[in-house]
């Protein structure tokens, strides 16, 4: 046997890989054209893309922007876009029929809905994030106008409810429990008995009114953000309650949250809405009636947070056993372990499930269009109705699908973003 | 680091060494992209041997047998395994991965089958062979890893270190002519590691060419005839256990010793 | 309850929520009482509403004349039939979209899915912009689209009329495009079809006989046989023997151009291939990502293992790869199912007479009857989902795998 022993005196430095087995040849080789099948699909695919191309593109750059209808169009420019109608009615897509010369509103109100979302989206900031709180009162009165004090006194009460709550938990240091309570009583003593005179007084020392505009008015892209965002918002918290409902030991609470996710889930969409338009009127009491965005929105609120209470209850069954078992034994109660401990890590684990719930939320919106509000898809079904652009319909498809696809993209690239954030294992 | 030692005497005799080379490999070079993971390998195995692999991690020592049974290509150089050469040759291929077998760190066993059926699978759909004779074949194995009796549980019902000997019996159903071990301890309970090395050293004693990457340096020692210490993706070192282990030549040899065995 | 192991206590108010023993007990009947006034508030206020209204819940307008006709029907109807049969044909023409949907979301969605695998970058890219384009865009903007393409886009059928045509039929000159619908050519049973049906039924009794056969050869002597080749020659040749011998029984009935429209043939309206398509093609992109993931999801180490052991990949991928991922696969797949049949709920945007367009549709404004038919038409939505949860949990329980 000869002798094993070696060992070794110079050291091999690296060196670059030979040169079909490196740089822009090997990729192509490994990823276009590593075999026989590989090489047809990669021709075939690039012959489909060329072809599919070809008339795409000089459709959609030879656009015409400037006629007033569709005639004109095909007048000018033959079969190229008809982009002119985006330009003649870009308006109503994106506002509905919302007064024009106040479309500083929505607008600034977008913004700002931006600048809330800021410190929630992006943790850096999040110690901004009670500003954000004023947000949904300050868009309330921009979109529907009217006085502004209304909003003002309730921000009052909720202002000095938190307080009177900080104050009870810190200083006379009563259970967490009661603080809560007792700060909720605050909020309703406030709101019911003192905001109306105190609305009166300020009002007639200085109106601060904005013109009203009607729900009705309300169309287009603002109409779908609106309900959008509200009932994202909204069912978000609903759903943790619905699922921490759905798991507790108590079997009656499990029965009426088990009953009430599973009917939503089961049920279409659109039959809820309509539930919305035309029954909810009955399960109130005779006479009141509501707006009929703020029912359509009541019921977008439920469907979401039914489906977003699955998919927390997916999240919490993931976790180990042990989480529970750890803060019990450390004396949690059962809110404050849920709070610190359950809650977090469930959350991250459901991060992409809630992002699609979103997304698919975002989406329903345009079934609203179908109980007669005038969402995008609705408006572009009006518009196509119309004498001057009848017979239109790639150009509009386009551009609101383009839109639609720019936000739920966005979502879920965010939502990928979100995850690489809070990455905190190492698997 | 634990030394596993095995508390039987080893019957040194068994552990025959041929001068016909199983496994040949010459100025083998691999990348990962740019990276380069394998410098220059030179290594021949001749049957019978039993070879520890050793060395950091990122080393390239699971890449280097991963590169013998095609579980990884290797750009430049040659790798003859038991007469047949590595190449894009699909047939070469076959023949080296039925003579050889591969016994993973994460077991990796078929959870959707019975630990039967693991072991028929391959006997049955490679060599064609009828289910019956493929089933006593395993049985006959299943005993030799001593778990005769977990046939028909499944992998999810098994202890880590039963996994682990399951995989090694899969292996063996295929009657390879060499077996490659990745780390088959480091994912293993302390008290599950040494029956897995039982099986390891009772495989040795029957005359298995085996090349294994592990830090179990007990084995090494006991079992071992060359220890291979490998680093940046080189071969550094080789030399039989005592000399390795009393007596290391290269400074990174003896770093790395000290940091594995110091404690 | 139990005897305390305490001694005894005097009993306290505050035990009531302090006390493990009293605590859930406590919280389930002040959960009771909010519940139970909620509900009876809104069932008060409902009552009252309908009495108002001369509206109370009445079942019985579903046994009167319905008065209007439905252009799409699986079973005989006429506007003479009731709104309970209304209903019905409302019911079949949902679930006739939810079947062909389904089945045009899993091809799709198969394919899509295996090719979003592949390693060739631009088919990855390609599939890659097909999932992401369908899944980012509402569900009911895609079926408005396919509906204004097929109503807008296709020649009207006199367009295929006179010696110069501006638009031809397609496949062979047998199926018509029009904005009115598609034609597709209907097959006709001859005398003599019977035995073709009989062989190709036969055929498939046989398909699985000779796969019996083929395990057990393999069991006893190891040998194998190419089971996928042999099964689709015994599924083909047979039936075509026959049917040439029998003098070629099944024909087709084309359809064929006649004054303004199409005669003959199968027509199919554009209301319900639009549904149809968008719905299927919708969800194929759902379903491709379930496969990719499904697929992704199996630990590259098994596909080593079973490499190591000498097996070929389209042999790891059919005994180690696909029964593994199937398991992860099928349930979320059905759930999507689920989804089809109630996004075709959407039906009335086109115009297709789905059982919301019928029932919850015509029948309801022409009625008044808005409670009942509404939860009439929830209640099929719920039995629908809750056959289909059971199926999946069926599913579940028969193709675990078995763990400690």
């Amino acid at each position: 046997m000869s002798n094993l022993s070696y060992v070794r005196i110079k050291e091999i430095p690296p060196s670059a890989p030979p040169v079909g087995q490196r740089g822009i040849i090997k990729w192509l080789r490994e990823n276009l054209f590593s075999s026989w099948l590989n090489s047809i699909l990669t021709i075939f695919a690039l012959y489909f893309l060329g072809h599919v191309l070809s008339g795409i593109l000089p459709w959609l750059f030879g656009g015409n922007w400037g006629a007033s209808s569709l005639r004109q169009c095909r007048d000018e420019t033959g079969s190229a876009a008809c982009f002119a109608v985006l330009a003649v009615r870009w308006k109503q897509l994106i506002f509905g029929f919302y007064p024009g010369a106040e479309y500083w509103r929505p607008i600034l109100t977008f913004l700002l809905m931006v600048l809330a979302l800021v410190p929630i989206l992006f943790t850096r900031f999040l110690r901004l994030a009670s500003l954000s709180a004023l947000f949904p009162g300050l868009a309330v009165w921009l979109l529907w106008g009217g006085s502004f004090w209304p909003v003002f006194c309730f921000y009052l009460g909720l202002f000095s409810s938190v307080y009177c709550f900080y104050m009870l938990i810190q200083k006379v240091k009563l259970p967490f429990q009661t603080g809560f309570l007792t700060s909720i009583g605050v909020f309703i003593v406030f709101t019911v008995f003192l905001s109306v005179p105190i609305q009166l007084v300020v009002e007639s020392l200085l109106p601060l009114t904005l013109p009203s505009v009607e729900s009705a008015q309300f169309g287009g892209f603002l109409l779908s953000v609106l309900l959008g965002v509200t009932s994202i918002a909204i069912c978000f918290p609903i759903g943790i309650l619905l699922a921490l409902g759905r798991q507790s030991n108590l079997p009656l609470v499990t029965m009426i949250c088990v009953g009430f996710i599973e009917f939503v889930r089961g049920v279409p969409l659109i039959t809820l809405l309509f539930v919305a338009s035309v029954l909810l009127n009955y399960f109130l009491p005779p006479g009141t009636s509501f707006d009929l965005i703020l029912r359509v929105l009541i019921m977008l609120t439920l469907f979401s947070a039914a489906y977003q209470a699955e998919v927390i209850r997916g999240g919490i069954a993931a976790l180990p056993v042990g989480q529970y078992e750890a803060a019990n034994s450390m004396g949690l109660t059962y809110w404050q372990s849920q709070r610190l401990i359950i809650m977090p890590q469930a959350l991250k684990i459901s991060i992409p499930g809630t992002t699609n719930n979103f997304i698919a939320i975002f989406k329903d919106t345009t079934l609203v269009s179908i109980i007669g509000l005038l969402d995008p898809v609705g408006m572009a079904s009006a518009i196509r109705a119309d004498q001057t652009w009848n017979g239109i319909y790639w150009e509009l498809f386009v551009a609101i699908g383009s839109l639609y696809f720019i936000f739920c993209f966005g979502m879920s690239r965010y939502s990928l973003y979100l995850e690489r954030q809070l990455q905190t294992d190492l698997n | 680091m634990t030394a596993a030692k095995a508390d039987k005497k080893i019957t040194a005799k068994k552990m025959v060494i041929t001068e016909e080379v199983a496994i040949h490999i010459s100025d083998m070079n691999k990348w990962f992209g740019n990276f380069h993971v394998l410098r220059d390998i030179n290594l021949e195995v001749r049957r019978g041997e039993r070879i520890v692999v050793c060395g950091p991690s990122g080393s390239g020592k699971s890449t280097l047998i991963r590169c013998i049974n095609r579980l990884e290509e290797h750009q430049k150089g040659k790798i003859v395994v038991d007469g047949t050469e590595l190449t894009t040759d699909l047939k070469n291929i076959d023949k080296i991965r039925s003579e050889v077998g591969m016994v993973f760190q994460h077991f990796n066993l078929f959870p959707h089958l019975t630990i039967l059926e693991n072991c028929t699978l391959a006997p049955i759909w490679v060599r064609k062979t009828p289910q019956k004779e493929a089933e006593a074949i395993a049985m006959e194995i299943l005993e030799q890893v001593k778990i005769p009796e977990q046939a028909l549980k499944y992998p999810g019902q098994l202890s880590g270190g039963q996994q682990q000997r399951v995989a090694i019996a899969r292996s063996l159903c295929m009657r390879p002519r060499i077996m490659l071990f990745d780390e088959p301890t480091s994912a293993l309970d302390p008290e599950m590691i040494k029956e897995v090395l039982d099986t390891m050293i009772e495989l040795a004693e029957d005359g298995m060419t085996m090349i294994c990457v592990t830090h179990e340096m007990g084995f090494a020692r006991q079992v071992a005839n060359r220890v291979i210490f490998m680093d940046e993706g080189q071969i550094v070192e080789q030399n039989e256990p005592e000399e390795f282990f009393n007596n290391p030549q290269s400074d990174r040899t003896k770093l790395f010793l000290s940091q594995i065995l110091g404690h | 309850m139990a005897p305390s192991p305490y001694p005894s206590e005097k009993f306290r108010l505050g035990m009531l929520l302090g006390d493990t023993r009293y605590r859930s007990t406590t919280i389930q009947v002040f959960a009771f009482i909010v519940f139970v006034s909620v509900a009876f508030w809104l069932v008060d206020n409902t009552a009252k509403n309908l009495a108002a209204l001369g509206k109370e819940i009445d079942f019985s307008y579903l046994s009167s004349r319905a008065g209007y006709d439905i252009n799409q029907r699986l079973i005989h109807y006429t506007n003479d039939s009731t709104h309970a049969r209304a209903a019905l044909v409302g019911i079949l023409n949902t679930l006739l979209v939810a079947f062909f949907g389904c089945f045009i979301a899993t091809i799709l969605g198969l394919f899509i899915g295996i090719l979003r695998l592949s390693n060739n970058w631009i088919i990855a890219r390609l599939t890659s912009v097909y999932i992401e384009g369908f899944r980012n865009i509402p569900v009911l903007l895609w079926i408005v689209m396919f509906f204004a393409f097929l109503t807008e886009m296709t020649p009207a059928p006199k367009a295929f009329k006179g010696a110069d045509p501006t638009s031809t039929m397609v496949f062979f000159d047998s199926i018509a495009i029009t904005n009115r619908g598609t034609y597709f050519p209907m097959p006709i049973f001859g005398t003599g079809s019977i035995y073709v049906i009989l062989t190709f039924v036969l055929s498939l009794v046989g398909i699985v006989m000779f796969l019996v056969y083929a395990r057990n050869l393999q069991r006893q002597s190891g040998k194998i046989l190419p089971r996928f080749l042999i099964s689709f020659l015994i599924l083909c040749l047979p039936s075509v023997v026959v049917y040439f011998l029998s003098g070629t029984p099944v024909s087709l009935e084309y359809p064929y151009l006649k004054g303004f429209n199409f005669k003959d043939g199968v027509h199919v309206r554009n209301s319900f291939l639009a549904l149809t398509l968008a719905l299927g093609v919708y969800t194929s992109a759902y379903i491709a990502e379930l496969v990719r993931s499904g697929i992704q999801a199996i630990h590259k180490g098994q596909t080593e293992a079973a490499s190591a052991l000498g097996l070929r990949p389209n042999r790891v991928m059919n005994l180690i790869i696909l029964p593994q991922a199937i398991r992860v696969i099928v349930p979320p797949t059905i759930s999507q199912f689920l989804n089809i049949t109630k996004n075709s709920s959407l039906a009335i945007a086109v115009g297709y007479m789905d059982v919301r367009s019928t029932l919850g549709g015509i029948t309801l404004n022409q009625t008044g009857r808005e409670m009942e038919s509404m939860l009439l038409l929830m209640v099929f939505y719920l039995i629908v989902s809750l056959g289909i949860s059971s199926v999946i949990q069926g599913f579940n329980r028969a193709f675990e795998i078995k763990e400690r």
